[in-house]
């Protein structure tokens, strides 16, 4: 197994692993930070070996409407772009949600708003995991923080987008992105037969055989009642996907006075915080939330009745610390601390700012 | 004679498609979309294709033609109809996937998605209903809609100056290497309906022989976004689309 | 052990790669590693910088606050980094691009006239193995056949003629490289 450790960029890390994880399809449009994804695959032509098909759309609209109709014949496919570009893909998504249709979406995100900077950024967490297009969904927001999970998550996100029939997201950054580590990719998994697409989604478009109604997907109901009814199933799912998938990590926190909760290269930095802080003395802790939706709200309250404040550190002007103010209730000092526009903090600056914002208040 | 002398099956003339289902159309009397129905629907069973087909329906007055024909369907969001067929078919190269659109949805919202499934010359079939007006919002103004022509958003006519010329996307499509068929028919009588249905085979045979983009291209009526009773409808689109947007193959690669 | 490094210059000078190089030599040692460029429009012609860590337990944070070992390869990147290196850490500088030498005291200095050895052996495309070279003297933090392991890891196989010229600019590195300032 010692050949499979690989050193690659995060990107390079995601492309390789769809192809090994059996992937139908990927359609995507390039942009900075995250265009070694479709060069990547272009590379390794593997419509040559496993069968995958890569197309370059003519725009991220085209793009994920390709990921929409692969997704309604049941096929594993798959997009990825940076912010500019994910905003354009919002319609896209709300009708993927709107038809529960899985698919697997990648956001290597940079600093906005408009067409901002090229340098990473976290600020389309609330894009994510609140909305972004319209109506009431969810996404399923997979937040790496290594490159190894940048190929982890592409299996992950699948098998919890086809659990729940909804598309997943994974929310990563332009240093996770651009950055070079270890990696072992997954073995390769052979896609399904037509026939295994037709047993285990049983709604794709795989053209009407006898004895069966036709398959339509759609998002639309024009009747209030129905569609009142197709949202109240669409929220039991995401409660239960609320329920089942909450995923995080945590760092030091046994004994923690004060915690830093961070996610994807923010988490990273603040394990050296971390680090630097218990060398001083300072009993510090990170909690690191691994999906972003559904939220670790439980793990982040029961803190909350243990110590004595928070610093939820993420490169946006404070966006997860809604998130984590709902979950701690009040019960504790919960500050924000944050970089702008594409650049990157220190570990100093963090430490910096959690003696001023939490410590020392 | 007796009804139970007329119903026997030596004596049946025409029924209705056997992929067309009991359901009500909702459209108005005089629309062409049910004829346009009724031929893919002839077309898809006469080639025997009904278990292998994926039509993608369109925004528009056609939003609901999963409705009415019994085969798998995907509802696009408006225009986007060329890139979802698009993927459909190079996932399932096997599967018959043709888009059903309307001119708004085709030639405004939609155009970088037609004009980009076309270049890339995708083994799909584009029928395009182009009727020049934007009939299930209520009658506003198409990229097809002729100068002078009113609706509810040019209700003195289009005026070029202001909204440009009426879009002749038919003739944009011929010039593109990856398609193979570009035709304009209407259906509006018996002949009109009998060589449209000859061009949509020959559109269905190209997507399945690998031949690139078919559009076959309806000259339509809206009776009611035209404000006409269907007939005087019918003749207002003799007299008036016929000449703009003139009839027969823009372009028929053998 | 770890090596925090951060290597800088003007896009062009091969910046990027060398780090690279670096980083797949190291994962040819067995060692954790992290390769993490400042990339953009700064990779033509403006500074470009990479941080590279070479360790042996895993790595936290690619963002560091300070270096063990700064390589400045033009006068802009002195400005930013000079302030950055640890105490008693690494200022390796080409001479070439520096006009103000370093002014700490409190770390070790070593300069490398590598533009200048480059052009000797015509080949300006050797300058980043120089100072490779150059750095793995000071430093051996990795085995030389492991970097031309990673040489050959790092290159498409087309390139992999151009193993035995890297190597030689590798050894040359070692032996231009020079101490300016042992620190205080």
């Amino acid at each position: 197994m010692a050949e499979e450790i690989k050193l690659m960029k995060g990107n390079e890390a995601i492309a390789h692993a769809a192809i090994r994880y059996g992937v139908d399809g990927y359609f995507g449009y390039p942009i900075t930070p995250q265009s070694e994804i479709l060069e990547t695959l272009m590379a390794e032509m593997p419509w040559e070996t496993t069968g995958m098909i890569v197309l370059q759309a003519e725009s991220e609209v085209a793009a994920i409407n390709m990921v929409y109709g692969g997704a309604g014949t049941g096929k594993r496919v798959m997009t990825s772009s940076s912010s500019p570009g994910v905003s354009l893909k919002q319609e896209g998504i709300s009708y993927l949600a709107g038809a529960e249709l899985p698919c697997l979406i990648v956001n290597v995100m940079r600093g906005g708003p408009g067409l901002g900077t090229i340098q990473p950024s976290q600020a389309d967490y609330f894009q994510t995991v609140k909305g972004g297009g319209h109506g009431d969904y969810r996404l399923i927001t997979l937040a790496p923080s290594s490159v190894q999970e940048m190929a982890d998550f592409v299996g992950l996100g699948f098998e919890l987008a086809f659990k729940y029939n909804n598309p997943a997201i994974i929310l990563a950054d332009g240093i996770i992105g651009q950055m070079m580590e270890k990696v072992v990719l997954p073995p390769f998994h052979t896609r399904r037969t037509e026939e295994k697409i037709i047993a285990e989604c049983p709604w794709a478009t795989q053209g009407k055989t006898a004895g069966r109604k036709p398959n339509i997907i759609t998002s639309l109901e024009l009747d209030p009642a129905k569609m009142e009814e197709n949202n109240i199933r669409f929220q039991a799912k995401y409660r239960k996907i609320e329920e089942n998938e909450i995923r995080y990590e945590e760092f030091q926190c046994e004994d923690a006075e004060y915690l830093l909760i961070a996610f994807g290269s923010s988490a990273r930095i603040c394990q050296k915080v971390v680090e630097i802080a218990r060398m001083e003395g300072i009993k510090l802790g990170l909690l690191r939330p691994v999906t972003l939706w559904p939220f670790p709200k439980k793990v982040i309250a029961y803190y909350a009745d243990k110590v004595k404040g928070m610093l939820s550190v993420e490169l946006n002007a404070g966006q997860m610390v809604e998130d984590v103010r709902l979950a701690v209730n009040g019960k504790v000092k919960v500050e924000h601390f944050g970089r702008l526009g594409g650049i990157v903090f220190t570990p100093d600056e963090v430490l910096n700012a959690l003696k001023e914002l939490i410590i020392e208040d | 004679m007796e009804v139970n002398e007329i119903i026997k099956p030596e004596n049946l003339v025409y029924e209705k498609p056997r992929l067309m289902n009991e359901n009500p159309m909702h459209y108005c009397p005089g629309c062409s979309h049910g004829v346009i129905h009724k031929l893919i629907a002839e077309v898809i069973a006469e080639m025997g294709m009904e278990d292998k087909t994926i039509g993608i329906s369109p925004v528009g007055c056609a939003v609901f033609a999963y409705n009415y024909l019994d085969i798998d369907w995907i509802e696009a969001a408006h225009g986007r109809a060329p890139a979802i067929a698009t993927a459909v078919k190079r996932l399932n190269p096997g599967k018959m996937v043709f888009t059903y659109q309307g001119d708004g949805d085709l030639a405004a919202i939609g155009t970088a998605e037609t004009i980009h499934a076309a270049n890339r010359g995708e083994n799909i079939v584009i029928v395009f209903v182009n009727n020049a007006i934007y009939g299930m919002t209520g009658g506003q103004m198409a990229p097809t809609t002729l100068e002078g022509m009113p609706t509810a958003t040019c209700p003195y006519g289009r005026n070029i100056a202001l909204n440009g010329y009426p879009l002749k996307i038919g003739d944009l499509l011929a010039q593109l290497e990856g398609t193979c068929l570009v035709t304009r028919q209407s259906v509006h009588t018996a002949a009109a309906v009998r060589k449209a249905k000859k061009m949509l085979r020959k559109a269905f045979e190209n997507s399945m022989a690998g031949k690139g983009t078919s559009i076959v291209e309806f000259v339509s009526t809206c009776s009611s976004g035209w404000k006409m009773t269907p007939e005087k409808a019918n003749k207002w689109m003799e007299e008036n689309m016929f000449p703009f947007y003139p009839l027969g193959d823009l372009k028929n690669k053998e | 052990m770890k090596q925090e490094i951060i290597i800088a210059g003007f896009g062009g000078q091969g910046v990027l790669s060398m780090g690279k190089i670096l980083a797949y030599s190291g994962l040819m040692e067995g060692k954790e590693v992290s390769w993490m460029p400042s990339y953009g429009p700064e990779q033509r012609g403006g500074t470009a910088n990479v941080t590279v860590i070479l360790s042996d337990d895993r790595i936290s944070s690619p963002v560091l606050n300070e270096y063990d070992i700064a390589i400045i390869l033009n006068q802009p990147s002195m400005e930013k980094f000079e302030k950055k290196v640890k105490k008693g850490g690494i200022i390796i500088y080409d001479g070439y691009g520096i006009h103000t030498p370093v002014k700490r005291t409190d770390v070790n200095v070593y300069r490398m006239d590598a533009m200048d050895a480059a052009t000797e052996m015509k080949n300006e495309k050797a300058f980043n193995m120089l100072i490779l070279g150059g750095l793995l003297k000071i430093v051996p933090m990795v085995k030389l056949e492991n970097v031309l392991l990673g040489l050959k890891k790092s290159l498409p196989e087309r390139h992999h003629k151009l193993i035995p010229m890297n190597e030689a600019a590798i050894k040359k590195g070692m032996e231009i490289i020079t101490n300016v300032q042992m620190c205080q």
